[in-house]
């Protein structure tokens, strides 16, 4: 076999693999839509985003999910309030100023924290933080926003922070050292010079965990309350959309405006994550250091 | 759906495809033993796992695979002919018999059990009985304060099942009549997840069946009855349910020999130990 022959051969299986998963993931988007687009030959897309009562099981059903699209926003928001502080100062001080030996301890925690299975920490927030919050807070219960908000940040902090660590890690040292040079503080340096010229990746950072905490389902599922009515106030309870697809797909009669209904649900899952990314992917080129000339 | 022949046909190709790998998967398997696929109900499932493990004891050549997904996922799967026995909290729907018989199977109910479904609320909640109005009224929304029930000023949080659980059906069946659960009940996806939150809060109410209710919570009793094996039976429980093992046809071969054991004193009394009633007396 001549070197040009295997040259031809691995050029082709590489690029079947990488057609392949294109493909599988092109498949999969061509069967939530098929699964879900039929919904709308009995609602019109309007009454479905917008209506405000979810009562898929009764006759005549009822398949709006305006309350569980706030849902999975206000949490979601919530979250990211909480977990971006965390997830950018942790990362800068583990770029910035940590030494050698906590960086070290630090990143491994966190990455530890990153690998906790999502059904863990929602057994936390149910068993422990839901019971404790309710008795210290005197709520009427623990299922509610904050502990699916704390639970999602939990988390959203180690993508911000991993992300956001690279980012400033990748900032040239030129610019660190032309700021020192200038007798700027290391407070100064960070502030002014290293994240706003890490400022591209650390938008992705906090939009991918943005996505994480919107698509989070197990969490949502055990501690956010599950009652799909809009919240009057940040202790209710609401239901996140993965939480009402994975509660209700199991039950769901195969092929019944339900089960359209949640592919439908799985669609406006899909446009929100991909909006997230388009953002990400905006802010990223937006904002790109091309090298110490655009600073 | 539209009349797209190619779509049909390609269709088709693939459900004969599907047959042939299942059969050369399955067919080959019963060969030399003869398997059970079990599947549905979460309600049912403690009931099938203790009988299985029992059976398959007594029988060693038998093999029996079982999971939970729900009385849908069993029935779903009983049609598409994936599972031997679907396991339901409930009977069969008239759009579920009219997709199988399209589909060519004969479902055949046989009732294994009789749950009966328990208000339950938190240990120290100080009301103790409520009548099924009562209960209607607070998950519809219509009573929000135990305060109106004669307990402490406290406001209720009302703990429904998802709506499609089978639990959440026979509870709207025979407590709320199919009228609405108010938007505000929250919403648990199993029965144990229901029982913890109850545990740990005063405000709270759900309801599960009799086999999960445990010390942690309080059982209410429904128009001055309480749950028990025995209110069940007689039907003086307002609450309870059969539970069902549904075949493809009358049960044959190693599926009939299982049920038979479920059936039977020494399967009732499994029924009985996991907190179900059992059937006594009724012939199958």
């Amino acid at each position: 076999m001549t070197s040009r022959v295997r040259e031809i051969i691995i050029r082709n299986a590489f690029a079947v693999f990488a057609f392949l998963s294109v493909l599988l993931l092109g498949m999969i988007v061509f069967f939530l839509f098929r699964e879900g687009l039929p919904l709308f030959g009995q609602i019109s897309p309007v009454r479905f985003l917008f209506g405000m009562s979810w009562y898929p099981t009764y006759s005549p059903p009822e398949y709006g999910i305006w309350p569980l699209i706030v849902g999975s926003l206000i949490v979601t928001v919530l979250a990211s309030l909480i977990a971006v502080p965390f997830g950018l100062l942790s990362a800068v001080y583990i770029a910035e100023i940590a030494p050698a030996g906590i960086r070290e301890i630090l990143k491994s925690i966190i990455e530890l924290l990153a690998g906790l299975p999502s059904v863990v920490l929602g057994f936390f927030g149910m068993v422990i933080l839901a019971p404790w919050m309710q008795e210290t807070f005197d709520l009427p219960t623990g299922l509610n926003i904050v502990n699916a908000s704390l639970m999602l940040a939990i988390m959203a902090i180690p993508t911000i922070s991993s992300i956001s660590e690279d980012a400033l890690y990748a900032v040239s040292r030129d610019f660190k050292e032309a700021s020192y040079a200038l007798g700027a503080t290391k407070f100064e340096t960070v502030a002014r010079v290293v994240i706003p010229a890490a400022f591209s990746g650390i938008s992705t950072a906090v939009i991918l965990g943005m996505s994480r905490a919107i698509g989070e389902t197990m969490v949502v599922l055990m501690v956010a309350g599950g009652a799909a009515a809009i919240p009057q106030g940040l202790f209710d309870s609401v239901r996140p959309m993965p939480a009402s697809i994975a509660a209700e797909m199991g039950e769901a009669p195969f092929g019944s405006g339900h089960y359209h209904a949640l592919f439908a649900t799985g669609i406006v899952l899909f446009f929100i994550t991909l909006a997230f990314n388009l953002v990400a992917d905006y802010l990223s080129n937006r904002f790109k250091e091309e090298g110490s000339g655009t600073l | 759906m539209s009349s797209d022949t190619c779509g049909e046909r390609l269709k088709r190709f693939f459900r004969g495809l599907l047959l042939a790998a299942l059969w050369t998967v399955f067919g080959a398997g019963t060969a030399w033993a003869e398997s059970i696929v079990i599947k549905g109900s979460t309600t049912v499932l403690p009931i099938a796992q203790v009988t299985l493990e029992a059976y398959m004891k007594a029988n060693s050549g038998a093999k029996i695979s079982l999971s939970g997904g729900g009385s849908g996922d069993g029935l779903k799967a009983l049609i598409d002919g994936s599972t031997d026995i679907a396991n339901s909290s409930r009977q069969i729907t008239q759009t579920e018999s009219e997709l199988a018989g399209k589909k060519g199977v004969r479902p055949v109910e046989t009732a294994v059990a009789i749950d009966a479904i328990v208000p339950v609320v938190n240990p120290k909640n100080r009301v103790n009985d409520l009548t099924v109005d009562q209960l209607s009224q607070i998950y519809q929304g219509k009573i929000g304060n135990w305060k109106e029930l004669g307990g402490d000023d406290l406001k209720i949080v009302a703990i429904s099942r998802d709506s499609s659980s089978g639990t959440f059906e026979a509870w709207s069946d025979m407590v709320l009549n199919r009228a609405k659960v108010s938007p505000r009940a929250q919403m648990q996806a199993s029965s144990g997840a229901i029982v913890q939150a109850v545990s740990k809060n005063r405000y709270a109410i759900g309801y599960i069946g009799l086999g999960y209710v445990d010390r942690t919570v309080k059982a209410m009793a429904v128009n001055g009855v309480q749950a028990s094996a025995k209110t069940a039976l007689s039907r003086e429980y307002p609450i309870s349910r059969f539970l069902y093992m549904y075949t493809n046809g009358e049960p044959k071969g190693e599926t009939a020999k299982y049920i038979r054991f479920v059936l039977s004193p020494a399967g009732q009394k499994l029924v009985a130990q996991e907190g179900f009633v059992p059937l006594a007396g009724r012939k199958p």
